[in-house]
């Protein structure tokens, strides 16, 4: 295996609805710093993967008018997933596997405030027998949210916890979205909106984007003193029908942590995709990260999720701590589908 | 370097055609992979990854299909991946599968593009009209015709080159079972009589709309020397892309494509692509694409793409057989197109086209292009090891 | 495909062979600063193309240059009259269209522009439209004027001799 890195990674303070810019627009500037951060012109770049969805658009072949802001001229190797950009990111690494191209360009961009979101990921649902009833994401995740209070695992303090947890680190994130410093009190006097789950059980509705730069071997030391390497990235998916899996604990990303070799050495810092509180219970067993005491300082997905971005802005957040020397190794996560449907686990590391 | 060797070991296709009410989304996609698994003898349970491609979402009316079809691909407990690069997809999903396969990720990847553009309305799909975006006056396919009337200027080609190519394709496409389009009544006349839809291109001349998908089956080198057939090996890969507008491009003969194809033949080891190719299966979804393609890959000079149609050489008993499946313009499931030409110049190398087989096809091309003619994707495959 | 053993309450039942989904879904639309900049500029009866760094106007702008991945933000003002450089005559109806059959689609460079755009070719017989001809728009009416591209209704010939047309590419071979 060829020896990949991020060597740079940029976002967009996070927003509840950009309506100034269009996505081209809102997107430039990102690629502009992540190019300028790992000083690399665009000529340079050997890659370019990306993910986005047209649903969240709304417009067919949403991605194409966007590959304007990259600049693609003369044309490029690029490639798209309709995908969480941390898809793409796994995309770009099998790519630098191959030896021919040293650097590579992964981003993704998402406006979720266009549509009614929770309404546009119900299509996301079995077309036949699920998706004409528009069971909303809340509501989904509120099914998966009472299966785990009813295993005893967690309570709803316990939930409470995290998004207190969350807001208040978000705090020191100047991209963060929602940030403040409640008490679970605070939380627990809240009326839920779709029982069990509170509005702060749940993430925000975001527009967003970020990019990294990877590069693989000697390259990577060129570009950056302290290059976060990927030592280990899987992903799997699970059946998309809540009937068929058991809700309360995530066996894809259990599999995946394994594979990604999660447990291989410490962790300092780990950023899970956890659009809502009682995920974040889920995914901290499913790697072994029950008691870790430095989960989503970034304040994770519920202080910011802009959909189809959250996934890589995970990797971005352990991979910056690392390429600022803040962090030694770290475990980032990604999550496609209703209720932790498919993960994605990638492990970055520093040099020692 | 960290490429591994990769071969097709298994091919599969539904049944093309604009409506596929027999079957369910998980039905379309599983009849193209069970014949693949078929075709390799492998069972799902051989299968490390799982490879998706399809065109926009809105074709379905399923926001991100290849979730909701996880269990009936197989892939649950697995790596699923979704591709979209607009038109090229089915053939970038099966470079992507491939290079899973290249950096030794992987032993065994199933690749599955489709399409089941009946279940909701393909031309509201392809041009959904957008607040504030200029509106598209001639519809999808009105977008290209401005661009063929370029080439005909440009080229000075005469008049009948588009009939005869799609002559051509709809009769191959005779050959093939799982063609979408079989008229048995076609002509020369019966296309030139059909009425011009975006002037200079005619209805016979454009490709339909349908439903089906496409499956292959990529294995490693230890696999495929075990494999119970003849493989098809892959000599090369590659993607271009280039923007959609931009002063400097040329809609007609695309840098983008006319780089990905230097690209590809020099992995090949293809120094002169019209004699070292034995055939080639290009995305040509309206007639005069044909000899646009042959030029922007490089099998003619500019100018001169229409003289190999005129000349026959582009004809399945031809010197360089051009689409013997039928192309585009027999069957298009837009998801599944892409593929389908990779799938196609697979068949052809290990021997196993039927009715439309080139007879001795060592070397062939697959060809792919989406988008304003701006996403191209490649491979060359071959009988035998790189 | 296997066939079901289905229970006896089943035997005989018509089987469901599809079911119809109506779905709506709205969306807000952003033009984003580039198109709000240019349609502002359309229902002042002003085109307005952007420069890019390197030196090529883009009409309408979508606020980057393709090419080098930069915003555009130099306004050039450019007339309503260009070159035809290339076009088709559409005979069908389709999705979304509401004109009367057959009616030309051109591609027009607009003077300065080096980017054509696509519009209505109309007071043409259409066996009469060739490349190379001149062409300058015609506008609605004051009252009619909107924020939208069809606050251009159509271009007409202007009756000036033809020009040469070179397309982009032509003459090179990469």
């Amino acid at each position: 295996m060829i020896d990949v890195a991020v060597v740079a990674t940029a976002q967009m303070p996070n927003v509840r609805s950009e309506t100034r810019r269009n996505e081209v627009e809102m997107l430039m500037p990102v690629l502009q710093e992540v190019r300028e951060r790992a000083g690399l012109d665009r000529t340079e770049i050997g890659f370019t993967c990306s993910g986005s969805t047209d649903y969240l658009s709304g417009q067919a072949f949403s991605f194409v008018s966007t590959l304007d802001g990259v600049g693609p001229w003369p044309p490029i190797q690029e490639s798209h997933v309709e995908m969480d950009g941390a898809w793409a990111l796994y995309e770009a690494w099998v790519k630098l596997q191959l030896g021919e191209v040293d650097t590579a360009l992964v981003y993704s961009y998402g406006k979720s405030s266009p549509g009614p979101l929770h309404e546009v990921l119900s299509r996301q649902l079995d077309p036949y027998h699920v998706a004409p009833l528009w069971p909303d994401a809340i509501s989904l995740a509120a099914l998966q949210a009472r299966a785990l209070l009813e295993s005893g695992r967690a309570t709803e303090a316990d939930l409470a916890e995290v998004a207190c947890r969350s807001r208040r680190a978000a705090l020191d994130n100047p991209n963060a979205q929602l940030r403040w410093d409640r008490s679970v009190e605070e939380h627990l006097a809240e009326e839920p909106i779709v029982d069990p789950l509170r509005r702060s059980d749940c993430p925000p509705i975001t527009d967003g984007a970020c990019a990294v730069i990877l590069a693989a071997g000697d390259r990577a030391r060129s570009l950056a003193a302290r290059p976060a390497w990927i030592r280990g990235i899987d992903h799997r998916v699970e059946p998309m029908a809540l009937g068929l899996r058991d809700l309360t604990t995530s066996a894809s990303t259990h599999q995946a942590g394994q594979r990604a070799g999660v447990g291989d050495g410490p962790v300092d810092v780990a950023e899970l995709h956890a659009p809502f509180t009682h995920q974040e219970l889920i995914l901290r067993a499913a790697l072994g990260l029950d008691d870790h005491g430095n989960v989503n300082p970034s304040g994770g997905a519920l202080a910011a999720n802009p959909v189809m971005v959250a996934g890589l802005t995970r990797i971005a957040e352990v991979a910056q701590r690392i390429l600022d020397g803040e962090a030694g190794r770290g475990v980032a996560h990604a999550t496609s589908g209703p209720c932790l449907q498919q993960n994605l686990v990638c492990v970055l590391e520093g040099d020692r | 370097m960290g490429k591994e060797r990769v071969a097709v070991v298994g091919v599969g296709q539904t049944k093309h055609q604009a409506t596929r009410g027999d079957v369910s989304l998980a039905g379309l996609v599983r009849e193209a992979a069970v014949r693949a698994l078929e075709d390799a003898e492998m069972t799902w349970a051989d299968v490390d990854a799982v490879v998706v491609g399809k065109a926009p979402d809105f074709f379905e009316g399923v926001m991100m299909p290849e979730l909701y079809l996880a269990d009936a691909l197989g892939a649950v407990g697995k790596p699923l991946f979704r591709v979209h690069t607009a038109g090229s997809v089915g053939g970038s999903t099966a470079i992507v599968a491939a290079q899973l396969v290249q950096a030794g990720i992987h032993e065994r990847v199933l690749t599955v593009a489709f399409e089941k553009q009946s279940d909701s309305e393909a031309m509201w799909a392809l041009s959904l009209p957008i607040p504030f975006q200029p509106p598209m006056h001639a519809g999808a396919g009105g977008y290209f015709a401005p661009h063929v009337r370029s080439y005909m200027a440009r080229s000075k080609a005469p008049d009948h080159i588009g009939i005869l190519v799609a002559l051509k394709d709809r009769t191959n496409a005779l050959k093939n079972p799982y063609a979408h389009l079989h008229e048995h009544d076609i002509s020369f006349d019966s296309i030139k009589d059909s009425i011009m839809l975006w002037d200079p291109i005619r209805y016979a001349e454009t490709c339909p709309s349908s439903d089906g998908a496409c499956a292959m089956v990529l294995a490693s080198e230890a696999v495929a020397d075990a494999a119970p057939g003849p493989v098809a090996w892959i000599h090369g890969t590659a993607m271009r892309s280039e923007p959609t507008m931009s002063a400097d491009r040329d809609p007609v003969l695309p840098r983008g494509g006319a780089d990905c194809a230097r690209d590809v033949f020099a992995q090949a080891g293809i120094t002169n692509p019209r004699r070292q190719v034995d055939c080639v299966e290009m995305y040509v979804p309206f007639s005069w694409f044909e000899p646009m393609w042959l030029e922007n890959l490089g099998f003619a000079a500019p100018g001169e793409g229409w003289r190999l149609v005129e000349d026959g050489v582009t004809q399945l008993d031809g010197d360089l057989p051009v689409n013997m499946s039928g192309g585009v313009l027999s069957s298009n499931p837009i998801g599944a197109s892409g593929m389908l030409r990779f799938a196609e110049a697979a068949l052809q190398v290990r021997g196993r086209a039927g009715e439309h087989q080139v007879d001795g096809a060592r070397t062939a091309v697959g060809h792919a292009y989406g988008g304003g003619s701006q996403f191209f994707a490649m491979w060359v495959v071959g009988s035998d090891k790189p | 495909m296997a066939d079901l053993a289905l229970p006896p309450s089943l035997q005989g039942v018509e089987p469901v062979r599809s079911v119809r989904t109506p779905a709506r879904l709205e969306y807000q639309y952003t033009a984003g600063e580039a198109t709000t900049r240019f349609l502002r500029g359309i229902e002042q009866r002003r085109i307005l193309g952007e420069r890019a760094p390197g030196g090529k106007v883009y009409v309408p702008s979508r606020g980057a240059d393709p090419q080098l991945g930069v915003p555009t933000s130099e306004q050039v003002e450019l007339p309503a009259v260009g070159t035809l450089t290339s076009f088709c005559v559409v005979n069908v109806a389709f999705y979304g269209q509401g004109m009367e059959i057959p009616y030309t689609s051109g591609l027009i460079l607009l003077d300065g522009a080096d980017l054509p755009i696509m519009h209505l070719i109309q007071e043409c017989p259409v066996e009469d439209v060739r490349i190379g001809m001149r062409v300058e728009g015609v506008w609605v009416d004051d009252d009619d004027l909107a924020p939208t591209l069809e606050s251009i209704r159509y271009f007409r010939p202007t009756g000036e001799p033809d020009v040469e047309v070179v397309q982009p590419g032509e003459g090179v071979t990469w």
